[in-house]
């Protein structure tokens, strides 16, 4: 089984650009995916591209061509669609294709155009990965749908808002420095706190923005990278994918999120890892609430207790385990076609070292993506090592 | 109880946007509308809702109709303020997830101050009317 090397990463930066086109944006992230990993175009023998509301947001299907045609490859490209991890999809599906020895280069990475649907556009599209019968029409929103968590999860485990906040301030402070991201803007657990409330509890700054945006990554094989002598440090060692049921309320627990617990368990299975080896995350908090659930389900928190890893300073820039260097969904942005690969870009950089927040973690060698999709019903999880 | 081979009834008196019924959704909003509400059941209990042609659970493809229970409780709540925008006049609203034995359902809790919705609330399903769009909906009415 050949080993999958990240060669190069490119992002745009994510942010409000309503007049730009979604092959725009993915042409930017490819050519700074190409650019990094020193890789020639005309040896790219697949795209693997994630996209979610295309069809809403440009009225564009069939994004995969026309993705490989912006990003100057000619090779049969694909789109793949996760909702909110369709590029954490299309991720593990071009780690599975190099494994095999199939193929030795592919481009993968994903798009969103977003703010030119307005907010309350973008929320009703975002609404589509939710239950259309049993959610949607009964009025729920994504941020409602994260709110419903959040309040099972302080009925049953305890916590307050005040925690949440703390989350939400940690994820904006690692922002600051992060050229890519939408908010280099610090705030306060007062700002989060007097917010205008999106959906109880949840408020504005417990929520990500609606964001325009592209990532991109160049991955290939082991072999590759030692025949051209790339410099490609890090390697894709796990992948893992779990499954729901589609809608909140068919869950076994809504205050938990057993198809991340799965993908982590098989990702960590499949490099050889255990959570205590992370050194290192980036999850998904698209609301506050969201990073709870994720640390708790990659067992980087135990269950009941993650609620207060940021305000307790164990997943702050200084903490013994930084969660979200980036800025994460909340403060960096949140395209959400982009994002998984987008959290393996970010994550490539900080063991790499030369992401602009690497001094918090010097001696990091070991990181975990985690990507979802709606109320988590869809998970990938990916853990990425310093190989040489 | 009837025996049912699959969970798709037929369309009838409910369209959606384009005039045309989902079959076994808006079946199901009728039955409630009567006083009929029901979840589907497989051999081994486990519940479901319509339109449905095997558990989803266990791969059961025998599936029959249980009468819903005449009252919930609300597990989860929150008051959505920024709504879609099929919603735009009914917000501020409270939605919530109600456990109905072998079912949940997610509803618009109405007919009370919104500062009064708390989980533990039990609740009757009944359809009410978006305020926005008059399209039906799925709402809970405290007890």
């Amino acid at each position: 089984m050949s080993e999958v090397r990240v060669a190069g990463v490119g992002l745009t930066p994510f942010g409000n650009t309503p007049e730009r086109t979604g092959r725009d944006l993915f042409a930017e992230a490819s050519a700074a995916a190409f650019d990094d990993g020193d890789v020639p175009r005309t040896d790219v023998e697949g795209v693997f591209y994630g996209n979610f509301m295309g069809e809403l947001a440009e009225h564009q299907g069939h994004q995969g061509p026309l993705m490989a045609e912006a990003a100057g490859v000619h090779a049969p490209a694909t789109r793949y669609e996760a909702a909110c991890a369709s590029s954490g999809a299309a991720v593990r599906e071009a780690v599975k294709r190099i494994r095999t020895g199939e193929n030795d280069v592919l481009l993968v990475g994903g798009a969103e155009r977003m703010t030119n649907l307005g907010t309350a556009g973008a929320t009703e599209a975002l609404a589509i990965a939710a239950d259309d019968l049993w959610e949607v029409r009964s009025g729920m929103t994504f941020p409602g749908a994260y709110a419903l968590m959040a309040q099972a999860y302080f009925r049953e485990f305890g916590g307050e808002h005040e925690d949440l906040a703390h989350i939400a301030v940690k994820n904006h402070e690692n922002a600051l420095p992060n050229e890519k991201a939408q908010y280099q803007r610090a705030i306060t657990v007062a700002d989060v706190l007097e917010a205008p409330t999106v959906s109880s509890p949840l408020g504005l700054y417990d929520s990500c923005p609606i964001s325009d945006g592209a990532s991109a990554l160049v991955l290939v094989s082991e072999g590759y990278a030692r025949d051209r002598d790339l410099d490609a440090p890090v390697a894709i060692t796990g992948t893992g994918q779990g499954g729901d049921r589609m809608a909140l309320q068919d869950r076994e627990h809504l205050a938990r999120s057993p198809a991340a617990r799965i993908a982590g368990e098989e990702a960590y299975a499949d490099a050889g890892r255990s959570p205590g080896d992370v050194d290192v995350a980036e999850v998904h908090d698209c609301f506050t609430i969201a990073e709870v659930l994720a640390i708790e389900a990659l067992d980087l928190a135990p269950v009941g207790e993650g609620i207060t890893a940021a305000r307790d300073g164990r997943t702050t820039a200084d903490g013994d385990r930084p969660v979200n260097l980036s800025g994460g969904l909340k403060a960096k942005g949140h395209p959400v076609g982009a994002t998984g690969a987008s959290q393996i870009a970010e994550l490539t950089q900080l063991l790499r070292g030369d992401h602009v927040n690497s001094e918090s973690v010097p001696d990091a060698t070991i990181g975990v993506a985690h990507n979802a999709g709606g109320t988590v019903a869809s998970a990938l999880v990916h853990v990425l090592e310093v190989v040489e | 109880m009837s025996e049912r081979s699959n969970g798709n009834g037929n369309g009838n008196e409910s369209e959606n946007d384009h005039g045309v019924a989902d079959a076994g959704f808006d079946d199901w909003l009728d039955a409630l509308k009567d006083g009929r509400a029901y979840s589907l059941e497989c051999p081994d209990g486990h519940g479901s809702l319509p339109p449905r042609r095997v558990c989803p659970t266990c791969g059961a493809t025998s599936l029959e109709e249980r009468p819903l229970p005449e009252t919930g409780d609300l597990e989860t709540i929150t008051i959505t303020h920024v709504p879609t925008p099929s919603f735009e006049d009914d917000a501020p609203f409270a939605l919530g997830i109600a456990d109905f034995g072998s079912v949940r359902l997610t509803g618009q809790v109405v007919g009370v101050d919104l500062e009064d919705v708390e989980p533990g609330l039990t609740v009757r399903p009944d359809v009410g009317v978006s305020e926005t769009t008059g399209e039906r909906l799925l709402v809970f009415h405290p007890q």
